[in-house]
């Protein structure tokens, strides 16, 4: 069973027009890497030079903030929601 | 006291058993600061009007731009070129005469968001740009004064209800801005966010209903789904690191 990872409808572009995407990780670092060998320009649009997230792009695990769980290293099981939230500044 | 002609305006919400006259009175005493008049002040603004917030506050620097009349419905295109903050005030003027507006055509800076919020009750966050709403969540810290947050992109939107003390801050949950760009939007969302902006400052000052508080609420409008994802408050924050709640309980 995998995980089903979100994705925020204005980087939909970058995963084929998916909305959810299923990746089998064992925690949330295995899984943003598989997302982003699947999907290249996805991963340049979530990283930064540096290798980081970038920190207006955040990420939860079943609803829950991963900066307040153990962050990347945030185990995942079968069956987990992974969400990718940027923030937007349209108002 | 309501008039006979604000007895019939209102009666519609009125005859909620938990609004009645009393929480008509309630929002008839209130005054509630619209930081911006875009795609989410604009239909926040109307419904406060029309529901009896006694004043309105509106603050926005911009001038009617035809680019914005796919979202921005409060506005005509024979306003074009006109000060959104008294357009806004003469419409809102026709809709309710009996609600005070503060029109006030500025730009929102450090060096007079202090005064942009002084006596309101709360702050409905309709800004289109990080670097604005950081002011504003700071001075919403400052003052102890709700901040109703909305934002969005493309079919994407998101609420919720900042209460400095017990809920995070805004930079609790986004600690840095994203790349400054033109937001890509289709009207329908922020007429949904500045809606449901509207509901809860109309629950918030009535004291009716749960808040939206410690939840972050997502609209997907392309799948047309809401899912809600829990923010805490960062320990850590720079802005509201150690902020208790006010005697309010706010």
């Amino acid at each position: 069973m995998a995980i089903i990872v979100r994705i925020p409808g204005p980087l939909r572009q970058l995963t084929e027009g998916k909305a959810e995407v299923e990746i089998e990780a064992k925690d949330v670092a295995e899984c943003l890497d598989k997302l982003g060998s699947r999907f290249p320009t996805l991963k340049e649009r979530l990283w930064d030079d540096k290798g980081q997230i970038h920190r207006y792009i955040n990420v939860y695990v079943n609803g829950d903030d991963v900066r307040f769980l153990q962050k990347l290293a945030t185990p995942l099981k079968p069956n987990d929601e992974v969400s990718i939230v940027p923030a937007v500044a349209g108002g | 006291m309501l008039s006979p002609d604000e007895e019939e305006r209102y009666l519609r919400q009125t005859m909620i058993p938990t609004i009645g006259v009393k929480g008509q009175l309630r929002l008839k005493e209130a005054k509630v600061l619209v930081a911006g008049l875009g795609g989410l002040g604009t239909p926040a603004a109307l419904y406060l009007a029309a529901a009896g917030v006694g004043t309105l506050r509106i603050v926005d620097s911009d001038v009617v731009q035809l680019s914005n009349l796919n979202r921005q419905l409060l506005y005509t295109t024979a306003e074009i070129g006109q000060s959104k903050s008294s357009c806004a005030q003469q419409r809102i003027r026709q809709l309710n005469p009996h609600v005070k507006i503060e029109a006030i055509d500025t730009q929102i800076e450090q060096n007079n968001v202090m005064d942009l919020v002084d006596e309101c009750d709360l702050i409905v966050d309709a800004l289109d740009n990080y670097p604005t709403r950081y002011i504003m969540n700071k001075a919403a810290i400052a003052t102890r004064t709700p901040l109703l947050h909305g934002s969005l992109r493309e079919f994407d939107g998101m609420t919720t209800t900042l209460i400095p003390g017990r809920t995070p801050c805004l930079r609790c949950i986004f600690p840095e801005p994203p790349p400054p760009t033109t937001t890509p939007v289709l009207g329908a969302i922020p007429g949904i966010i500045g809606c449901m902006q509207a509901l809860e400052a109309i629950k918030y000052l009535t004291g009716v209903g749960t808040l939206l508080t410690g939840r972050l609420l997502l609209l997907d409008g392309l799948e047309l789904k809401f899912r809600e994802l829990t923010v805490r408050r960062d320990p850590k924050c720079p802005d509201c690191r150690g902020v208790q709640p006010n005697n309010r309980g706010n």
